[in-house]
C-alpha cells in the first residue's frame, strides 16, 4: 500500500472543519483560539504536503509554514494578552458579552 | 511500497490527529481541551518527521507545543477556576457548527478528491534538508532564500513581545 | 520699428498689478501709490514715443509716398492654434486710431494715477484701507485697455474686452462693503455681459463666413513689397461682402447676414458705451471712486464701442442698414441723457449722462460718415470727439472728485458758491464746461463742429437733432457750473473748515488736463487720423455757417443758464411746477431702471425664475433626497448584521468563503 498525498490531506481537513465547527461554536474566547490554532496547523500540513509531494527539489512549503508557526506564536501571544486584558475589565471571556463595539 | 512499521505509524498518527482534534472541539473542560491541541500538534510534528522534514518538526514541537500550549495553559488558568465546565452547547447552535463544518468538508473535500492526479500522488525520492541547507536558506538574499521575512518576523516577534507587555500591563 | 517699446507699454501695467497686487499690502501706502504712478508715467512716456514715431517720422512703414497712413503690425504671436484655420493670436498693430488711443489712455490714466495719490485719502491725510489695491486694480485695467486698442484681431480685443469688463467691476465695486457699491458693480459687469453675448455671436458670425479674425485680413490690404504693412481698403471689405452675398444663405430675417453681424458687433458696443437701451449701468456705475469714473467712464472704457466701430468701419460702411441703425441708436440717446442731465441733482450723475451724451454723438458721427464726404468726414470727427472728450470730460470727472473731496458729499445743493473757496478748481472746471459746450476757442468746439457739418451734410433732420442735443450740452452743464460756484454764497458749517484746494496731486492733473482742454482743438486732427489714412485738412474745408450755428447755440445755452441759475431764484422752480411731468420723467431717467426691475423681477423672475426654482427644488433635490433616505433607510435596516458578536461575523465570512470556495470548484472542474 502506497501512501499518497491524499493519506496526509484528508486528516488535515478533517482538523480544518473541527477548527470551524470549533470557532462557531465556542462561547469561550481561549477555545476559540485553540480551534484556531487548529485550522492553522491544518493549512500547514498542507503546505508541507504539497512541498513534499509535487516540489521535493525546493523549500518554499516548508519555510511558509516555518514562518506561519512564528507568526502563530506571536499572534496567540497577543491574543492571549488581550483576552486576559478583558478578563480583567469584564470579569470573563465569554465571547457574546463583548458586544461593545456594535453599530 | 511503504514498510509495515511506517504503515502503522501513519495509521496511529492519522487517527490520533482526527480524534484528538475533534475532542479539542467537543470537550467542556477547556483545560482538556488545551492538551487535546497538544497531542494533536504533537501528532502533526510526527507527519513532518514522516514527510522527511526533520528541522520543522523540531520547531513545531518546540514552539507550539512548548511556548503555545504553555501559554494556553497559563491563560486557562488566569481566566478560570480549574475543574470548571462551560456552559453545555445548545443542540442548534451544535447543529449549526456541524453543518459548517460539513460544509467545508463537502467543498474542500470534493475538490481534493475530483484531483486524482493530485489526491493519488506517490512521494518523491527527497534528500532530507540539513540544517546547512535550511541555515543558508534562511539567512540568504538570492533566490529561494529568505533573510528578509526572517528579519520582518524578527521584527514582528519584537514587537509582539512589547505589545503583549503593554496590553497585559495591570495599570 | 522696434519690438521692446510696444512689449513695455503692455507689460508694466501687468506687472505692476501683479506686483501691487501680491506684494501691494507689505509695503506703504505711500511707496504702492508712488510706485503705481510711475510705473503709468513710465507707460506713458513709452506710448508718447510710439504714437509720435507713427505720426511723425514718416518711416515708410506708418506713411505711403502718397502721404496715406498705414497699419504697422509690429508683432502678431501665435496663441492658441486649435484647428489650421481656427487659429488665435496675439499682437500689436498700429495705425493711426491705435496710436491715438494709446496716448488718451495713458494721458488719463496718469493723470487718475497722480490724482488719486491725493484723493484716496481723507483731510488728515489717512489713506484709504485698500490703497494698494487700488493701484492694482487701476493698473490692471490700462493694461486691458491697451490691450484691446491695440489689437490686431477681433478675438484679442474680445479678449481684452471681457478683461476691461472685469476690471472695470472690480473697480466700480471698489468700496465693497458698500451695498450701492456692490449692486452697481454687478449692474455695469451684467449689462455689458449681456451685450457682449450679442458681440461674440457677431463675431463668430463674421469669422464664420470670412474664415478670419484679423482686422488686416477684413478691412485692409497688404502693401507690396513690405511685411507686416497694410492699408486700409474699401475693396477687402467689398470682398467680405461678396462672401456673405454668395454664402449659401446671404438673408437671415429681412436683413443680410453680413448686416446681422455687424448690428450684433454694435450691440456690444452698445453694452461698453452704454447706448440705448443698455445705458442703465453707467449711472449707477458713480458709486465707484471718482478717479475710476474719471478713467472708465470719461475717457476709456466707454469709448471702447466707438473705437470698434471705427475699427470695423470699412465693413458698416458695406451695410448702409447698420450705419442707419447705429445713426438712429445714437441720436436717440445723446437727446434721452441730455435731458436726464437737465434736472439731475447729483453732480456726478449729470456729467455720467453727459458722457452718455457725448458718447452718443461720436456714434451718430460714425453712423453719418461717408467716404464721398470729404474722406469720410465724420470718422475723423467722432475720433476727434472721442480724443478731445476724453480730455475735458476727465477734467471735468476730477474737478468733481476735488469738489466732493472738499465738501464731503455728492450733492450740488452742499455746494453752491464754491468759487471763491476753490479757485484752482473753480476755472479749470469752467474751462471744461466751455469745452464741452463748443465754445471757441476750447477744443469741443472744433470736434463738435466737425460732428454736425458731418450731419449736415448726411440729413437735415440729424443736424437739428444734434444741433438741439449741443445746445443742452450747454445748458445743463453751465446749469451744473452755476449752481455749484454761484447760486448763492457758501455756507461754512460751525466746527468745519471751509473747503479749500486740495493738495497738488489732486489740482496739478486738473491744470495740466485744462491745459490740453485748451489747445487740442488746433491739432490738425485730419492728418492723423481718417478712415483710410488718407490725410484731409479740414480747416480747409470748414464750414462756417455750421460752426457759427452751433456756437450760437451753445451761447443760448449757456445764457439760459446763466439766467436761471446764475443768483438764487425762482426760476427753476417755475419751470418745474409749469412742466410737471416732463420733469419727473426727466428726474426718474425715464423710469428705464424701473422697466428694468419690471422685466427681470416680475416677468423673468416670475414665469421663468420661479417655475425652474420650484422644479429644481422639487424635482431635482427631490431625486436626490430620495437617495439620501433611502440609503439612510437601508442603512438602518442592515445595522443589525453589526450585532458584535463575533461569531456572527465569521458566519458570514464563512458563507462567502464556501460560496466562493463552491463556484470555484464547479467551474474549474
Amino acid at each position: 500500500m502506497e501512501i499518497t498525498a491524499i493519506y496526509y490531506l484528508v486528516p488535515a481537513l478533517i482538523m480544518f472543519c473541527c477548527g470551524v465547527y470549533g470557532f462557531i461554536t465556542r462561547k469561550n474566547m481561549i477555545a476559540m483560539l485553540i480551534s484556531l490554532e487548529l485550522m492553522l496547523n491544518a493549512v500547514d500540513i498542507n503546505f508541507v504536503v504539497f512541498n513534499r509531494f509535487f516540489y521535493p527539489e525546493q523549500m518554499e512549503g516548508m519555510f511558509f509554514t516555518l514562518f506561519a508557526i512564528a507568526i502563530a506564536a506571536a499572534e496567540t501571544a497577543l491574543a492571549i494578552a488581550i483576552i486576559i486584558n478583558i478578563f480583567r475589565a469584564a470579569k470573563n471571556i465569554d465571547v457574546r458579552s463583548l458586544n461593545e463595539m456594535k453599530f | 511500497m511503504e514498510s509495515l512499521g511506517s504503515l502503522i505509524l501513519y495509521f496511529i498518527v492519522a487517527l490520533s490527529m482526527i480524534v484528538f482534534s475533534v475532542m479539542a472541539v467537543t470537550t467542556r473542560k477547556i483545560l482538556r481541551a488545551a492538551t487535546y491541541l497538544l497531542f494533536t500538534l504533537f501528532a502533526a510534528a510526527v507527519v513532518y518527521f514522516m514527510l522527511d522534514y526533520e528541522f520543522l518538526g523540531a520547531v513545531q514541537i518546540a514552539v507550539y507545543a512548548g511556548g503555545i500550549v504553555v501559554l494556553f495553559v497559563f491563560a486557562i488558568l488566569l481566566t478560570s477556576r480549574p475543574g470548571d465546565n462551560t456552559e453545555r452547547l445548545t443542540s442548534k447552535s451544535r447543529l449549526l457548527g456541524a453543518i459548517a463544518a460539513v460544509a467545508m468538508l463537502v467543498v474542500a473535500g470534493y475538490a481534493l478528491v475530483s484531483r486524482t492526479m493530485v489526491a493519488f500522488a506517490a512521494k518523491p525520492a527527497m534528500e532530507a534538508p540539513d540544517m546547512d541547507a535550511v541555515g543558508t536558506a534562511l539567512l540568504g538574499t538570492g533566490h529561494g532564500q529568505y533573510l528578509l521575512p526572517f528579519e520582518a518576523v524578527s521584527i514582528l516577534l519584537l514587537a509582539c513581545i512589547i505589545g503583549g507587555v503593554v496590553v497585559a500591563r495591570k495599570r | 520699428m522696434d519690438i521692446i517699446i510696444p512689449i513695455l507699454i503692455l507689460a508694466i501695467p501687468l506687472f505692476m498689478f501683479i506686483f501691487l497686487g501680491l506684494c501691494g499690502m507689505k509695503m506703504s501706502y505711500k511707496l504702492a501709490g508712488t510706485l503705481g504712478t510711475l510705473g503709468m508715467g513710465t507707460v506713458l512716456v513709452l506710448s508718447y514715443l510710439t504714437a509720435f514715431t507713427y505720426f511723425f517720422s514718416g518711416a515708410p512703414e506708418f506713411i505711403n509716398a502718397a502721404g496715406e497712413r498705414l497699419q504697422y503690425l509690429v508683432f502678431d504671436q501665435t496663441w492658441l492654434a486649435f484647428t489650421e484655420k481656427l487659429v488665435i493670436k496675439l499682437g500689436f498693430l498700429l495705425d493711426p486710431i491705435s496710436a491715438m488711443m494709446l496716448v488718451v489712455i495713458t494721458t488719463i490714466s496718469f493723470m487718475v494715477h497722480l490724482y488719486s495719490m491725493g484723493y484716496m485719502r481723507d483731510h488728515h491725510g489717512v489713506y484709504e484701507r485698500g490703497f494698494q489695491r487700488f493701484y492694482a486694480f487701476l493698473s490692471l485695467f490700462t493694461f486691458s485697455m491697451l490691450g484691446l486698442v491695440v489689437a490686431p484681431n477681433i478675438f484679442q480685443m474680445y479678449i481684452f474686452w471681457e478683461l476691461v469688463g472685469a476690471s472695470s467691476y472690480l473697480l466700480i465695486g471698489f468700496y465693497y462693503t458698500k451695498p450701492s457699491a456692490v449692486s452697481a458693480s454687478k449692474k455695469a459687469f451684467i449689462v455689458t455681459r449681456f451685450a457682449d453675448l450679442g458681440f461674440l455671436i457677431g463675431i463668430l458670425t463674421l469669422s464664420y463666413y470670412t474664415g478670419t479674425f484679423n482686422f488686416t485680413e477684413l478691412t485692409s490690404i497688404p502693401v507690396e513689397g513690405m511685411t507686416n504693412v497694410f492699408q486700409v481698403s474699401g475693396n477687402t471689405a467689398e470682398g467680405v461682402r461678396s462672401i456673405f452675398a454668395n454664402s449659401a444663405a446671404p438673408v437671415f430675417m429681412g436683413g443680410s447676414v453680413l448686416t446681422w453681424a455687424l448690428v450684433l458687433i454694435f450691440m456690444g458696443g452698445m453694452g461698453k458705451s452704454a447706448m440705448m437701451p443698455l445705458h442703465i449701468w453707467l449711472p449707477d456705475a458713480m458709486e465707484g471712486p471718482t478717479p475710476v469714473s474719471a478713467l472708465i467712464h470719461a475717457a476709456t472704457m466707454v469709448v471702447a464701442g466707438v473705437y470698434l466701430v471705427a475699427r470695423l468701419f470699412p465693413l458698416y460702411l458695406m451695410e448702409e442698414t447698420s450705419l442707419v441703425i447705429i445713426t438712429v441708436v445714437g441720436a436717440l440717446t445723446a437727446l434721452y441723457a441730455a435731458m436726464v442731465a437737465c434736472v439731475q441733482i447729483d453732480i456726478k450723475r449729470v456729467l455720467a449722462f453727459s458722457t452718455i451724451s457725448q458718447i452718443a454723438f461720436m456714434m451718430v458721427s460714425l453712423g453719418v460718415a461717408r467716404p464721398e464726404f470729404h474722406h469720410g468726414l465724420g470718422y475723423m470727427a467722432s475720433m476727434f470727439h472721442l480724443f478731445t472728450h476724453a480730455m475735458f470730460k476727465a477734467l471735468l470727472f476730477l474737478g468733481a472728485g476735488a469738489l466732493i473731496h472738499a465738501v464731503g458729499s455728492n450733492d450740488y445743493t452742499a455746494m453752491h458758491g464754491l468759487r471763491k473757496h476753490m479757485p484752482i478748481t473753480h476755472i479749470t472746471f469752467l474751462i471744461g464746461c466751455l469745452a464741452i459746450a463748443g465754445i471757441i476757442p476750447f477744443a469741443g468746439f472744433f470736434s463738435k463742429d466737425e460732428i454736425l457739418s458731418s450731419c449736415n451734410e448726411y440729413s437735415w433732420v440729424a443736424y437739428l437733432w444734434m444741433s438741439l442735443v449741443a445746445g443742452m450740452t450747454a445748458f445743463y452743464m453751465f446749469r451744473l457750473y452755476y449752481l455749484i460756484f454761484w447760486w448763492k454764497e457758501h455756507k461754512v458749517h460751525e466746527g468745519h473748515h471751509a473747503p479749500h484746494d486740495q493738495a497738488w496731486t489732486m489740482t496739478l492733473p486738473l491744470v495740466l488736463l485744462a491745459a490740453i482742454s485748451c489747445v487740442a482743438g488746433f491739432i490738425p486732427f485730419g492728418n492723423f487720423v481718417t478712415w483710410n489714412g488718407h490725410a484731409y485738412d479740414f480747416m480747409a474745408h470748414f464750414n462756417w455757417s455750421v460752426a457759427t450755428v452751433s456756437l450760437v447755440v451753445a451761447l443760448v445755452g449757456i445764457g439760459l443758464a446763466t439766467v436761471m441759475y446764475r443768483k438764487e431764484n425762482e426760476l427753476p422752480a417755475k419751470f418745474r411746477r409749469a412742466l410737471p411731468t416732463l420733469w419727473t420723467w426727466c428726474y426718474k431717467r425715464f423710469y428705464w431702471d424701473e422697466l428694468y426691475i419690471f422685466i427681470t423681477h416680475k416677468i423673468i423672475f416670475n414665469c421663468i425664475s420661479r417655475p425652474l426654482a420650484w422644479f429644481d427644488r422639487h424635482i431635482i433635490d427631490g431625486t436626490m433626497d430620495a437617495f439620501a433616505t433611502l440609503t439612510n433607510k437601508a442603512s438602518e435596516a442592515i445595522k443589525p448584521l453589526q450585532s458584535g458578536q463575533i461569531q456572527m461575523y465569521v458566519w458570514y465570512y464563512l458563507i462567502g468563503a464556501l460560496a466562493i470556495g463552491a463556484i470555484a470548484v464547479a467551474c474549474l472542474i
